[in-house]
């Protein structure tokens, strides 16, 4: 998902009787629904484990600003223009939101930037795939935010409770992002004929791609089951993704939009769709960096922060001069 | 120069008359550039009408360990909560 295949140490989950009595009782309190707050003992595994799954979230938000922000000066009004800015300030904060709650595991925000522009830390996989249309402003909000949201529902339970909290904030404001990527897809859907080409176009350069969000098959995963365990993932990405086919294949019929799976076909006896699985070679290569827009995004992101030095630098060079300033009025009126 | 800009802790009072509550932290060179980060991240929907900013590394906190010997002499106190006393009916409203 916005966190796609984050590892464990890969020892699986560890039985009670070969756990630390500290390690136990870290399990009791999770498995009672407790918060773990950051100063509080946790396992090792654990604290590394959220950095990057918190990191790589984070990482997400900022650089899901790039495909949308491509669109900003090309939006059809002045209204989509001011919504689509501000949702994509929305994704700032939200980034925000999740650095910090990655930053109370003790890690700083400059080691989580860095981390992103050496390409050490992963960002979602879909965030490589270009925005070549207007209609794909609203593909991503219906499918891409929809498939974040499916996500992050549940992860406000999350155990660790400066990811839960950052979580429910984020949730809050979720929502307007997936109605006005399907108030795009309406308004394209039902205009000319080659405005619904270009919806159906969208939609069918999005859906596999959304698809791999929630990351492969994890039915045998260690990783995943230890995370299960920690709560730190709540549903299975094979769950996650049942779920978000059953929700927006109506969404797609409604807009008179055919989703671009010949062998989409519900299954009465498990009451869900049945579907095709995406590409998983094509998922693994756009992780590797392999993706169509990966180098894009990334130099991007290098560029913002190389051209940002020196308004980052003055801003700090001015607070120490006012601070000495401030002190020196102070020892001078003594 | 390169140095990380500070942690902030920010508290913004509602629209309701309430206490400044906490709400999340944010990175800024002064207190100025805080709020005015603080009103972009916490407020961009009428979250508040005041906002206070204070240095992370400026609060001192109880810590975990702590919790016991702070918190529970307070749990056998029920005579503190109202509902310890019987109040007859006859009596109505107290």
């Amino acid at each position: 998902m916005y966190a796609q295949m984050v590892k464990t140490d890969g020892k699986g989950v560890k039985a009670p009787e070969d756990m630390t009595p500290e390690e136990r009782h870290f399990q009791a309190r999770i498995d009672a629904g407790e918060k773990i707050e950051p100063k509080e003992w946790m396992p090792e595994a654990y604290r590394q484990n959220l950095i990057r799954q918190i990191g790589q979230h984070a990482h997400s938000e900022i650089v899901g600003q790039l495909p949308e922000g491509n669109w900003i000066t090309r939006a059809p009004t002045l209204e989509r223009k001011a919504i689509l800015l501000a949702k994509v300030q929305d994704e700032a904060g939200h980034g925000l939101y999740l650095y910090c709650a990655a930053e109370t595991l003790g890690v700083s925000r400059d080691e989580l930037t860095e981390a992103l522009l050496s390409g050490k830390m992963k960002y979602s996989s879909i965030f490589n795939y270009p925005t070549l249309s207007w209609a794909d402003m609203g593909a991503v909000g219906w499918l891409v935010d929809g498939a974040a949201i499916m996500n992050q529902v549940p992860l406000q339970r999350t155990s660790f409770g400066p990811y839960s909290r950052a979580m429910i904030r984020i949730c809050k404001e979720e929502s307007f992002h997936q109605r006005q990527g399907y108030d795009i897809m309406m308004k394209m859907a039902r205009g000319t004929p080659e405005q619904r080409e270009m919806a159906q176009d969208a939609l069918n350069r999005f859906w596999y791609p959304s698809l791999m969000m929630f990351g492969p098959s994890d039915k045998d995963s260690v990783h995943s089951a230890q995370s299960m365990a920690w709560k730190i993932k709540i549903n299975t990405n094979d769950e996650l993704r049942q779920k978000f086919v059953d929700q927006t294949v109506p969404q797609a019929e409604y807009l008179g939009l055919t989703v671009p799976d010949p062998d989409l076909k519900w299954n009465e006896e498990k009451g869900g769709y049945d579907f095709s699985e995406p590409d998983w070679s094509e998922f693994f290569a756009v992780l590797k960096g392999n993706g169509p827009c990966n180098r894009d995004r990334l130099e991007a992101r290098q560029e913002a922060w190389e051209e940002g030095r020196w308004f980052r630098d003055g801003l700090v060079a001015h607070a120490r001069k006012a601070e000495a300033r401030r002190v020196g009025v102070g020892v001078a009126a003594e | 120069m390169s140095s990380e800009w500070p942690l902030w802790e920010v508290f913004i009072r509602g629209q309701h008359g309430l206490n400044h509550r906490h709400v999340g932290s944010l990175h800024a060179p002064d207190a100025e550039m805080a709020i005015r980060h603080a009103r972009d991240v916490y407020t961009r929907r009428n979250e508040g009408v005041s906002i206070w900013v204070v240095k992370s590394g400026d609060i001192a906190a109880s810590s975990p360990s702590e919790k016991g010997p702070l918190f529970d002499p307070s749990n056998d106190k029920v005579y503190r909560h109202p509902t310890f006393y019987d109040i007859p009916d006859e009596v109505g409203h107290m």
